[in-house]
């Protein structure tokens, strides 16, 4: 029998130790394409975690009635009825943010963290450890995009939230597709260096 | 001409992973030889120019007629679906050789997110079926040159000698971000 872990354990999890994006490496489309601002990275975060928490509240609740074989297909059904919400929400209230994150929005449903969480925690556990577990996912997913979106605006723009700091240009590169590589490609690599840091000190 | 532009544009100037970042799982993931690669290119060729004939004919014959057009995430993943195990099951039985060489790659494709997304972007640009399939080819041979163009460099890459913390994931990643700006030059070529 695992050992219960406790609600902030359960949910800090999700941001640090088993973050998605830079120790798990999955959804790492949405975390490449939309991140060129910190505030599109903000808005896929937040929806994705958005998607996060309800599907897997969803499926915890409805999991043992779905038979063994056809569990996937079910999954990914109701997570693509979540998506949809989304998409409408956005489409009518945050329209522009909608036009900027345009085809990502739908490709939540194919994010890996969503259906690998519905798979690995929320079909088999409570639904309210499930949600606590999606909610640390998502924000850890939303931390991740700010950080990158942040750094790439930062780099590529010379400004923030779309406040521009020093009147002058960018490193364009930054904001353009090889720029997203290179910047998680650095994160990756502080952040293994800064885990193994950290292990070294508890020996 | 109008299909020659589809297809380079796809290719090269707009290519789906290293400009428009679909299918960066794969991308990374099954990348670390060159003959794993070509091999779920090939399959990604093959159901994604299927699974777009598909949803395109889904959308205009069911979703659109029933003006339930915001049911086409859903309906499109399912299909992608339901045709990625049709797609198993007819080339286990009718071609054993092709299955060997691309069944493993046959269930990740599900959750590839290129088909999904292509799929989508043929409804957004308005295209016609013949467009549609042009269009769906073209990314598809795209994601092959990109992927197999990335596994011969990380083949070399395994030898060389990085600093400890660069290894691995860090250094493909940096090593996507050249290849990326290498493709950035096919830009103003249509």
């Amino acid at each position: 029998m695992e050992q219960p872990i406790s609600l902030k354990d359960n949910f800090l999890k999700g941001v640090i130790k088993e973050n998605p994006v830079f120790v798990l490496l999955l959804g790492c489309c949405p975390t490449l394409g939309v991140t060129s601002s910190a505030v599109n990275g903000l808005g896929m975060g937040a929806a994705t975690a958005f998607v996060l928490v309800m599907s897997n509240l969803a499926i915890a609740l409805v999991k043992n009635v779905i038979p063994d074989k056809v569990r996937i297909p079910a999954f990914i059904v109701i997570i693509a009825a979540f998506v949809t919400v989304v998409q409408l929400l956005m489409a009518a209230y945050t329209p522009a943010l909608n036009e900027q994150l345009g085809l990502f929005i739908p490709l939540i449903v194919v994010n890996c963290i969503v259906l690998g969480r519905a798979e690995a925690f929320a079909s088999r556990n409570t639904a309210g450890a499930s949600m606590i577990d999606g909610l640390g996912m998502g924000v850890g997913f939303t931390f991740a995009l700010l950080l990158l979106g942040t750094i790439r605006e930062l780099l590529g723009n010379l400004s923030l939230f779309g406040y521009k700091l020093v009147e002058a240009d960018g490193i364009l590169i930054f904001v353009l597709a090889p720029g997203a590589f290179i910047t998680l490609g650095f994160i990756i690599a502080t952040m293994k260096w800064l885990k193994d840091r950290e292990n070294k000190k508890s020996h | 001409m109008q299909y020659l532009i589809i297809i380079i544009s796809s290719i090269f100037i707009n290519n789906i992973v290293l400009a428009k970042f679909l299918g960066i799982c794969p991308f990374l993931g099954v990348s670390k030889n060159t003959s794993t690669a070509v091999g779920m290119g090939a399959a990604v060729v093959f159901v994604m120019t299927l699974s777009t004939i598909m949803t395109y004919l889904v959308q205009h014959y069911i979703l659109l007629p029933l003006g339930i057009a915001y049911m086409q995430t859903v309906t499109y993943i399912l299909v992608i679906a339901f045709l990625v195990q049709v797609v198993e099951i007819i080339l286990k039985k009718v071609s054993p050789d092709l299955y060997q060489a691309l069944g493993v790659y046959l269930p990740l494709i599900t959750t590839n997110c290129t088909i999904l997304g292509v799929a989508i972007l043929v409804i957004q640009n308005n295209f016609n079926l013949l467009q549609s399939v042009v269009f769906a080819v073209g990314n598809s041979v795209g994601f092959t040159l990109a992927i197999a163009l990335f596994s011969t460099i990380r083949e070399q890459l395994d030898n060389a000698d990085l600093p400890e913390y660069m290894q691995g994931i860090p250094a493909a990643l940096i090593t996507a971000s050249i290849l990326s700006m290498a493709f950035m030059g096919f830009a103003g070529l249509v």
